[in-house]
């Protein structure tokens, strides 16, 4: 299988400071990959990497096999990558169709069709099989935590994006709401979009995740399969950079 | 995820009492809208009408609503600057340096009116794009830029009309604008025209949505909402149509006055910027979350700068409306309590001062209520002193109901 979104040799610096060195990195179609790593590791700059917020000093950006350029967020959302950020980027005063097409709002000349907008963002959440929302017209500040989690993973997904990218989809949440956004995270997957998950919970990470990519200090320590890994391991992944066979010696990937 | 929306329930059309339920429910939940507005203003009006028979007369209410246009329109301007949780000190200021262009190229150059309105309100675009950029490229608040700019404007004023010279103005176009009426058979032919339009807007809508599925608005919902308008348009046309002169055979008095209408399409045109259109949408989402705006790929400097020029335009367009009401331009137009009124209004009518919420009907109805108290506390004999102070807490008041309601509000999760 070719993944859908692959990095090779991401350096990138922030003035002196290099935050990431060499990081390869591949992303499947159907599956969940799991980006872990300490705080600092790396995992916010190689994922606003990704998605075209800061530019690459150096290495390879490949989509669907060839390689692209990505400047802005807008090229990376041109290829079908969305993110999900961990703040959300909801509008309270909005109620949820407008906030799903915010500023890619369909229109007759010059006027909204809400119509159409309701329309779609209802098949859309319906296709998440998303049920806990009262009316799709009632203001995203009356939602739960889980809910504007939701609405924010469904706008993503409304854009026939081919790479969704959540950044710690369940840090704020509690037990419930967890497991609904969770299984929101399988589903996508299952519906054969590329999924990334951020997250800092071993517990999520094996619940959903088909493989783990283990960043450690800026370099990518592994990338593995869930199912050939342990907790155990993963967490030595992240901590040390290295578990047994897996992960970095002297700073470089066997 | 085990609660269900079933096809089903989305087509359901909400009933009345379901919608008058919502209503009732946001209200307790914080989001009150204009409800104190009207409110205030049936008080203030039962109040005033009670302890001044005089207040209640025809005549009376063609002079308020004259009176209380420039302000009114100013504030519907402000609101869009408020929205984006901005403000915009020297909107006073500003319809005045507008209105001295016009005087002077009215009267001074003798030009027709149509290019001085023109120059006028190009100078009210100027000024919200000059302040905009300010605002917004050099990122000093706009509370400070426009306090400088408020300043530099009173100066601007005093340049243009050359000290304290008045200049008068004799363009019958312009002075028609507050001075005049429009035919009474004009006026009860335009509020028809309103009302059948806005009852087939609104069925066509309601028609549209149920062939597709979506919830829509029941009729007897439309039929209320059809019927207050015909009814409270039906009455102030009626109240207007009375003959106001005291001596009818010379001047006829009579009619809606023209500045009414000019509000109304304004009014119309704005609401329908805000609501059906992206760049409205824009405009609300930069104000309820400005970086999500921004992730959004809207280019948040732009709707900013967009939303001074409006907000100076259409104080362009009021300080016409006050140099047509005094038939002259003076050091002191736009000046004195004119900003403070404006901003007064459209917090009044619920606009908030922090961004995301507010309507331009808002700054009608706010608008109102300060022409009311000044009319009415000057019939009841109050000197200026009074005025102000009673003007004073009115905003206060708006301002609390505002802070509240948003306690409240983010309380309940409302906000």
């Amino acid at each position: 299988m070719t993944p859908v979104l692959e990095l090779r040799g991401i350096d990138k610096s922030f003035g002196p400071v290099q935050v990431l060195h060499d990081v390869a990195f591949s992303v499947y179609p159907g599956e969940v990959t799991a980006l872990v790593g300490d705080n600092g590791a790396g995992k916010s700059t190689l994922v606003k990497c990704v998605g075209g917020i800061h530019p690459i000093d150096s290495g390879e950006y490949l989509f669907d096999g060839k390689p692209v350029q990505i400047h802005s967020p807008r090229d990376a959302a041109d290829l079908g990558i969305e993110i999900v950020y961990q703040d959300l980027a909801l509008c309270d005063n909005l109620d949820i169709v407008q906030n799903m097409f915010l500023g890619r709002e369909h229109r007759r000349g010059i006027v909204l069709d809400e119509d159409t907008m309701e329309e779609m963002a209802a098949r859309t959440l319906e296709s998440l099989s998303v049920r806990t929302v009262k009316s799709i017209r009632q203001h995203v500040a009356s939602l739960s935590g889980g809910q504007r989690q939701t609405v924010a993973i469904a706008k993503a997904v409304l854009w026939n994006s081919k790479v969704v990218i959540l950044d710690e989809p369940t840090a704020a949440l509690g037990v419930a709401q967890t497991a609904q956004v969770l299984e929101l995270v399988r589903r996508l997957a299952d519906q054969g979009l590329a999924v990334v998950l951020i997250s800092h919970n071993m517990n999520d990470v094996f619940a959903v995740s088909d493989r783990i990519a283990a960043l450690y200090l800026g370099r990518m320590a592994a990338q593995v399969k869930t199912a050939e890994v342990t907790h155990a391991q993963v967490v030595e992944l992240i901590t040390s950079g290295r578990s047994g066979d897996l992960g970095l010696t002297n700073g470089v990937t066997v | 995820m085990s609660a269900t929306i079933s096809p089903a329930r989305k087509a359901e059309a909400p009933s009345i009492s379901a919608n008058v339920r919502g209503y009732a429910e946001r209200v307790r939940g914080g989001d009150m809208g204009a409800l104190p507005a009207v409110f205030g203003l049936v008080v203030l009006c039962t109040v005033f009408a009670v302890l001044r028979p005089s207040f209640l007369t025809a005549g009376n209410f063609a002079n308020l609503l004259t009176q209380g246009a420039a302000v009114t329109v100013i504030a519907m301007g402000l609101v869009f600057v408020l929205l984006l949780g901005e403000i915009d000190l020297s909107a006073g200021f500003a319809s005045g340096v507008c209105a001295s262009i016009l005087a002077i190229l009215l009267t001074n150059q003798g030009l027709p009116w149509y290019v001085a309105v023109g120059a006028a309100i190009l100078a009210g675009v100027v000024i919200g794009a000059t302040l905009g950029s300010i605002v917004t490229k050099l990122g000093i608040p706009s509370f400070v830029v426009t306090l400088a700019a408020f300043l530099a404007f009173q100066g601007l004023v005093l340049l243009l009309i050359k000290g304290g010279t008045i200049i008068a103005i004799r363009d019958e176009t312009i002075l028609a604008v507050a001075n005049k009426n429009l035919p009474p058979a004009l006026g009860w032919g335009l509020l028809v025209a309103g009302v059948v339009a806005y009852a087939g807007l609104q069925l066509l809508r309601a028609r549209k949505r149920a062939v597709r599925g979506l919830a829509s608005d029941p009729i007897s919902l439309i039929a209320v909402r059809v019927g207050a308008l015909a009814l409270l348009g039906g009455l102030a046309v009626y109240f207007l149509n009375v003959e106001r002169s005291r001596n009818a055979a010379v001047v006829s008095l009579a009619g809606v006055p023209i500045v009414v209408p000019v509000i109304v399409v304004l009014l119309l045109i704005w609401t329908f910027v805000l609501r059906r259109t992206a760049f409205g949408r824009h405009l609300y989402a930069v104000g309820g979350n400005a970086e999500a705006a921004r992730r959004a790929g809207i280019n948040v400097d732009r709707m900013k700068i967009s939303a001074f020029v409006i907000c100076s335009s259409m104080a362009a367009v009021g300080g016409i409306i006050a140099a047509s009401r005094a038939s002259s331009v003076d050091p002191n137009t736009g000046g004195s309590n004119v900003l403070l009124y404006a901003v007064g209004a459209a917090v009044i009518g619920g606009t908030s001062l922090f961004g995301g919420k507010g309507r331009v009907l808002d700054a009608i109805l706010g608008g109102t209520v300060v022409a009311v108290i000044e009319n009415g506390m000057g019939l009841m004999g109050y000197s200026s002193g009074v005025k102000f102070m009673v003007t004073g807490s009115v905003l206060l008041l708006a301002a609390g109901v505002d802070a509240l309601s948003r306690k409240r509000a983010a309380a309940t999760g409302l906000r």
